[in-house]
């Protein structure tokens, strides 16, 4: 059981989704326990996972399916899933947020999507299964297919809400494809000088060829880079996102706003250091002079669209792009501390932004708006909820004990010893902006502050909420244990945040970045 | 590599040249980059959102003409063992020379253990990689493949795409995007914040900052 546990990572969503789809239309009710069940497996798998790396000498553990295995063909042959310490963390991310959500989804699918649970959790199924899959192949060309299954079930949940998330996943669609195009695009120019598509294979035919002038070569590294841009929705490539979560049905926004673009933020790691190598990717290219800049320009940019919304769940998905701002940066900057802090951000982001759309989703679903006029006195009915929900607030700001202090430590140690004062500044404009954002937010939650900041609850702030609107009215168990279970993992990620590091540190030790102002 | 002759027009015309590059040798190339400039022209630029995912299929064909122009071999042929590398064609060739085999083997063992290392040898259970003489008639298979799997999720994105734009047709009874915008716009400046707490009569409030980004 245990050496096939790489495969069950897949195995369990793939199966759990086929079983979806066939009694999705005879009895409803059986697809949300079957989705939490082959999720839990999933985490089990995942877990498992995790530990047989840690145990391995070479801090990895390769799969091959259909038993294609080094020992007997040379490398290239068949495909491998590798499972290194960046990997494993991000799909063990991924596999725990979508359990998390899946738990979370029984309600807002049931009331937003009645008669199609069948076919929600048949995609949300194959969208984890997709998204796990990114994150341990070894393979480019299979990374290719995994993107575009991600993609396609991602389309296909965020137009089951309304007729304006159709019209916004038309705009997805047509840009996803041209980020996943580029990107297949750039592995054919690998695939023709390399010969192989094996992600470690391709690293040692660059080294062993002294590829990294080749003029093919670098036009494949700048397709891959703008592809995976693209879909990551980096700043001037992000104007699908905002609407597409936005208006997207909840279980959706909260399954994909934490994960797609920072499973594609791994993607970006994995192709700068393990496939074209850390050489290649920083050394003989422009692209360290010049995206550090564009990273300003996006973080700059979306925090200041961030704080020109006037509803909190577009205004989380304008931090989404900010926060691709901030994973890009920390990549670029190119310095060991820069990619802690990116790889450790990729992770502890997911978990905030998890914890933010629960307590949207639960907001829309008590108050049928997310708009801020629709948040006044929400703190004295829903304490819990309100409670975890500024954990994620206090996180995306950074305060500590939270795990955004800490990835964002790392970025910004990262920015200084590499003498990017430009990233830093950005950082620190969009962390001030972040704190203007949720303390706004606060304000209104506590407080029965009106638009105009005309307080119409004398003295205490509630006196005038009419009373049926002051008892207690917390959300439902199912989607608070989600909420409050996030809310703990922020905390509990920041506190024993060394441990991860460490794992982090043990990957990206062979690498050879520099560490400190010695460019 | 292109030869710098007296003549300058040779870099232009000349059988090294440029044209000749361009024209003859990369003409596959050539075409995919014109096609796939049409395609991301289409995406963008065009309108009606029919037009926008022609563009789409056109796109992902130059990619495909892009792989398969890889794999082109001239002369090469389809990728099937030829009968001398053939399993069972190594089985014929045991029983038509069996004295041989056992002489290369060594003549201290019998028959029958000299036939089965023999085979042990050759592999016929574990695939070897067949080395380059062998394989200089083939053509490259892997693009191809590849280009399958392309093609399926192209299809699967097309049908994706065009599924949306029958919803979209429904809700707003028009393709044309800028209608589309439009009939949004009209939308959003319709909506009233539904204010659970208001106290006092709520100005209806027209989100045309939300309504610009939409």
């Amino acid at each position: 059981m245990s050496e096939n546990s790489i495969a069950l990572i897949f195995a369990f969503p793939l199966f759990g989704a086929v079983l979806c789809a066939l009694v999705g239309r005879k009895s409803r009710n059986l697809c949300h326990p079957i989705a939490v069940a082959s999720l839990a497996g999933a985490l089990w798998g995942g877990i498992e996972t995790l530990r047989r790396v840690i145990a391995s000498e070479a801090n990895e553990v390769s799969y091959y399916f259909g038993g294609w295995n080094a020992d007997a063909y040379p490398r290239g042959v068949g495909i491998e899933f590798r499972a290194d310490y960046l990997g494993t963390l991000i799909m063990l991310v991924v596999v725990g947020v979508a359990f998390l959500v899946a738990i979370y989804s029984k309600l807002p699918v049931a009331e937003e999507t009645p008669e199609k649970e069948g076919s929600f959790y048949t995609l949300f199924l194959l969208q984890v299964t997709g998204l796990a899959g990114i994150c341990l192949t070894g393979d480019a060309f299979n990374l290719y297919v995994l993107i575009e299954v991600a993609a396609l079930t991602g389309y296909g949940l965020i137009a089951m809400g309304s007729a304006r998330a159709a019209a916004a996943t038309f705009n997805y669609v047509i840009l996803g494809t041209i980020g996943a195009s580029f990107y297949l695009l750039g592995v054919g120019y690998v695939y023709m000088k390399t010969g192989t598509l094996n992600m470690v294979g391709i690293q040692e035919v660059i080294t062993a060829d002294g590829l990294a002038d080749s003029a093919a070569m670098q036009v494949a590294f700048v397709f891959i880079c703008l592809g995976v841009l693209i879909k990551m929705a980096f700043f001037p490539f992000h104007a699908w996102l905002p609407n597409a979560y936005f208006h997207a049905p909840t279980a959706t926004s909260s399954l994909l706003a934490p994960l797609v673009t920072k499973v594609m933020i791994y993607v970006m790691i994995r192709m700068t250091l393990t496939v074209f190598g850390v050489d290649f990717s920083f050394e003989n290219t422009l692209w360290t002079e010049v995206i550090p800049w564009l990273v300003v320009i996006a973080i700059v940019c979306a925090a200041t669209m961030a704080l020109a919304q006037r509803d909190v769940k577009k205004m989380l998905t304008y931090l989404i792009v900010a926060e691709v701002g901030y994973m890009v940066g920390g990549i670029w900057v190119y310095n060991y501390y820069g990619f802690i802090g990116s790889i450790f951000h990729v992770i502890s982001d997911a978990c905030m932004t998890l914890c933010l759309f629960l307590g949207v989703g639960i907001i829309l679903r008590k108050r049928k708006t997310t708009h801020f006029d629709g948040l006044r006195g929400l703190f004295r009915k829903m304490p819990f909820t309100m409670g975890g929900f500024f954990v994620g607030g206090f996180s995306i700001i950074g305060l500590p004990p939270t795990c955004g202090f800490f990835s964002k430590w790392y970025l910004i140690t990262g920015g200084m010893l590499a003498e990017r004062w430009e990233y830093m500044v950005a950082l620190m404009f969009s962390t001030m902006v972040m704190v203007v954002l949720f303390f706004r937010l606060i304000e209104r939650i506590h407080l029965a502050v009106t638009e105009s900041g005309e307080n119409i609850g004398h003295g205490h702030g509630d006196l005038a909420l009419p009373d049926s609107e002051t008892f207690f009215d917390e959300a439902h168990w199912t989607m608070l244990v989600p909420l409050l279970l996030s809310a703990s993992v922020v905390l509990v990620i920041g506190i024993f945040n060394q441990d991860i590091v460490n794992l982090i540190q043990d990957f990206l030790e062979p690498f050879d970045l520099p560490k400190g102002t010695d460019r | 590599m292109r030869a710098v002759s007296e003549a300058d027009s040779s870099i232009m015309f000349g059988e090294d040249g440029l044209l000749n590059e361009l024209l003859v040798e990369r003409f596959n190339y050539c075409v995919y980059v014109v096609l796939l400039l049409i395609g991301l022209y289409a995406m963008i630029a065009k309108n009606n959102l029919i037009k926008k995912l022609i563009g789409m299929s056109i796109f992902q064909t130059a990619i495909i003409l892009f792989y398969v122009s890889i794999g082109v071999k001239e002369g090469g042929t389809i990728p099937i063992y030829v009968a001398e590398h053939d399993p069972h064609g190594n089985h014929a060739e045991h029983a038509a020379h069996p004295e041989e085999a056992n002489a290369t083997e060594g003549s201290e063992e019998n028959a029958t253990t000299a036939t089965a290392s023999h085979e042990a040898d050759h592999g016929h259970h574990a695939p070897r990689s067949l080395t380059d003489e062998e394989t200089s008639g083939y053509a490259n298979p892997l693009p191809h493949v590849l280009m399958l799997t392309a093609i399926v999720v192209g299809v699967a994105t097309l049908g994706v795409a065009l599924a949306l734009t029958q919803r979209i047709y429904r809700a707003y009874g028009t393709i044309e995007e800028d209608a589309v915008l439009a009939a949004i716009l009209a939308e959003d400046a319709a909506t009233v914040i539904p204010d659970v707490l208001s106290t006092k009569p709520k100005r209806a409030k027209a989100k045309s900052r939300k309504a610009k980004q939409a």
